[in-house]
């Protein structure tokens, strides 16, 4: 029996569904090896009855707290699909905001207070929600991880992503790091896995990935130093794809 | 006819993003009909202010994946008018190839994968596989190299990296370009054949017209799409600038979200609406290919904007070949970095977007950082065309099984290939 799969999808751009459609032929390998019940994005047929649940999206509203809740009961396992389930994302920028400022700012007058789709609360990773067993990172993810992860779960071994800083797949790459370049670059406590691919085109890595624990913030302190760069400008950057109040 | 029809598809299949359709009917009176959007709100332009100008692009670019080179553009064009930066020729070569990449990607992700199921009577593109194998593998070739493409220009396809103010972090050299060129000529043999595969069911596509406004950039010189002023083929001409008084976002009575409209009750915009207005500066095979199909302007069918996306995939192919020969005469280097003044500024930047014609406008302040932003997206536009054509549609489908008009409203509201997470600055919200 092909394991059944569901996709779901929340508060997103749903790049990282379509990075499932940009894996080209091999789609055609991952329906031989799965069995794809639900996909809203591409298919008219669905079913309820699924083992793995691979979401994307950042939860925002009440309504879709319930419904990630109920997915979380169908699926053996759920897997967060890029940054919005894993971190949040930029969604979660405007958590620097109170939810009735940000309403104001793009609805105006318009008179939305008692109308559950914009009941947004503060907008939350998937496992502020429910429990997830597994993370597929990145905005957008890496189609290689993606199959990487999905094999994985398939076989039923524990998917794992790496536990070093994007750092160490940028010196594979022989690139020149970007903090010589002059630019700001978040790689050394990034988690890597998307093999380096903002500084391979010359742009600095903007932690899309998340942060990556126990980074070696020493060291990272020292190569701040060594710029000129202080740990708060460091954190401002950060923010964009790994907003949290409380900080770090 | 004598029943009661009441149809509610909650969240319809193969769009990008969540909508409704409902509608009831009692004796052949129709009581409801509406095209809902019920996706969540991300509001980017409350949170981008505060934003450093140099962020605002690959933070905007998060609206929409799908099109995220089209909103990385537009934020470009928007800050870099707000802080008086020229680009290069270089650059503005890069970012038109750049665009094509995305428009080529995305047209051929809907037309094959999303809108053929409805042509061969099928509920998604995995049955294909196997009993069209051949065709299946020839769109995914054209969208393969349609990724490819973005990849060499962009760094990524989804996300771009090295579009950054005033230029790029990276350039394609002169071998991958030469190889580029190759790939996109016997693309469009390949083209061919899938317009033709597609032309024998196209006749599944509903005989349906209403006369609409059509808007969407326009040039003198190329079939516009990076560049060019806002037409409407009621109304001519309107410098970017006005863009406030061609949208008139307005909040209609039964529901509490903004609508768009110009000279009449609604718009469309999207590749028909950009054949309807430019189609005399298509390309010559892109010509032949609106031919195939018996595609002229102005076409009212909105379900022909499936075709006019795949004449203008050929267009963005062709057309690029004409970019790269120019860039392989030039020559291709890394710029230096133009030198930014940061002052305090506003910029508007119009974009074609796959969809549609896209507005970004930001204030900046004098240190850099963003303090009024205002998106307008082309599915917004959209939405209430979407519900006027419904509103037309369904006394014509009165007398046929539910199902049938279900299909039928579901094809509707795919033509439009909406995209629903981008439009979602500005919900159109009406209750059951």
């Amino acid at each position: 029996m092909k394991p059944k799969v569901a996709f779901f999808d929340f508060s997103s751009c749903e790049g990282c569904q379509l990075q499932i459609a940009n894996l080209e032929e091999r789609i055609i390998d991952l329906v031989e090896v799965v069995d794809v019940v639900s996909f809203r994005e591409v298919m008219k047929e669905h079913s309820d009855d699924y083992e793995i649940a691979i979401v994307e999206g950042s939860i925002q509203r009440p309504m879709d707290e319930l419904r990630l809740k109920d997915i979380r009961s169908k699926a053996k396992i759920l897997v967060a699909l890029g940054a919005c389930a894993h971190t949040g994302c930029v969604n979660k920028l405007r958590n620097e905001w109170p939810v009735e400022d940000v309403k104001k700012e793009v609805y105006g007058k318009a008179s939305i207070s008692d109308n559950p789709y914009f009941d947004a609360f503060q907008a939350k990773a998937l496992d502020e929600v429910v429990k997830v067993d597994a993370y597929i990172p990145g905005c957008p993810i890496n189609r290689e991880e993606f199959i990487r992860i999905v094999t994985a779960l398939v076989a039923g071994k524990k998917p794992s992503i790496p536990n070093y800083p994007v750092c160490v797949e940028c010196k594979k790459n022989e690139n020149i790091c970007v903090f010589d370049l002059g630019k700001f670059c978040l790689g050394p406590v990034t988690i890597a896995g998307c093999n380096s691919a903002c500084p391979n085109f010359g742009h600095e890595c903007e932690g899309c990935r998340g942060y990556l624990e126990h980074a070696h913030m020493d060291a990272q302190k020292d190569v701040l130093k060594k710029y000129g760069l202080s740990v708060k400008q460091m954190l401002d950057r950060f923010n964009i794809f790994n907003y949290r109040k409380e900080g770090y | 006819m004598s029943q009661k029809v009441d149809i509610n598809l909650h969240h319809i299949t193969r769009v990008e993003g969540h909508g409704n359709i409902v509608v009831n009917t009692n004796n052949g009176k129709i009581e409801k009909i509406e095209w809902q959007v019920s996706e969540a709100p991300r509001f980017f332009e409350a949170f981008v202010r505060g934003k450093d100008y140099n962020d605002l692009a690959h933070i905007t670019s998060r609206i929409c994946g799908i099109c995220s080179i089209g909103h990385t553009l537009a934020s470009l064009k928007a800050t870099e008018a707000a802080l008086g930066v020229e680009i290069s020729e270089q650059t503005t070569f890069l970012r038109k190839l750049a665009l094509h990449a995305e428009n080529m990607q995305s047209h051929i992700l809907h037309v094959g994968y999303l809108v053929a199921p409805d042509l061969f009577k099928v509920g998604s593109v995995f049955p294909l596989i196997k009993t069209h194998t051949d065709a299946v593998l020839k769109i995914i070739q054209l969208h393969r190299l349609a990724n490819e493409m973005s990849d060499l220009i962009c760094g990524r396809t989804t996300h771009p990296i090295g579009l950054v103010v005033g230029g790029f972090t990276q350039v394609p050299t002169l071998a991958e370009l030469k190889v580029l060129k190759s790939r996109l000529i016997s693309s469009l043999d390949i083209a061919r054949q899938v317009a033709e595969i597609l032309v024998d069911n196209a006749h599944m596509l509903p005989n349906f017209s209403r006369e609409t406004e059509y808007i969407g950039l326009t040039t003198d010189n190329e079939y516009a799409l990076y560049d060019g002023v806002i037409g409407s083929t009621d109304t001519g001409k309107h410098p970017v600038k006005d863009y406030h008084s061609i949208v008139n976002e307005y909040v209609v009575p039964y529901s509490t979200a903004k609508h768009t409209k110009h000279k009449r009750e609604s718009y469309m915009v999207g590749a028909l609406a950009r054949f309807n207005l430019n189609s005399e500066k298509l390309s010559p095979i892109a010509k032949e290919i609106a031919g195939l199909f018996d595609l002229k302007p102005i076409s009212f069918n909105p379900f022909m904007n499936n075709i006019a996306q795949l004449v203008e995939y050929v267009h963005s192919v062709e057309d690029s070949i004409i970019i790269i020969d120019a860039l392989l005469m030039r020559g291709t280097k890394i710029e230096d970095p133009i030198e930014i003044k940061l002052k305090k500024g506003r910029g508007i930047g119009a974009v074609e977007v796959p969809r549609g014609i896209l507005f970004h406008d930001y204030t900046i302040d004098k240190n850099g950082k963003c303090i009024k932003a205002n998106c307008v997206i082309p599915t917004n536009q959209n939405h209430g065309n979407i519900q006027k054509d419904m509103e037309a549609m369904v006394p014509t489908l009165l007398d046929k099984p539910k199902e049938e008009i279900e299909l039928n409203l579901e094809m509707l509201v795919r033509a439009y290939d909406p995209c629903i997470s981008c439009s979602t600055h500005y919900l159109k919200v009406k209750f059951i």
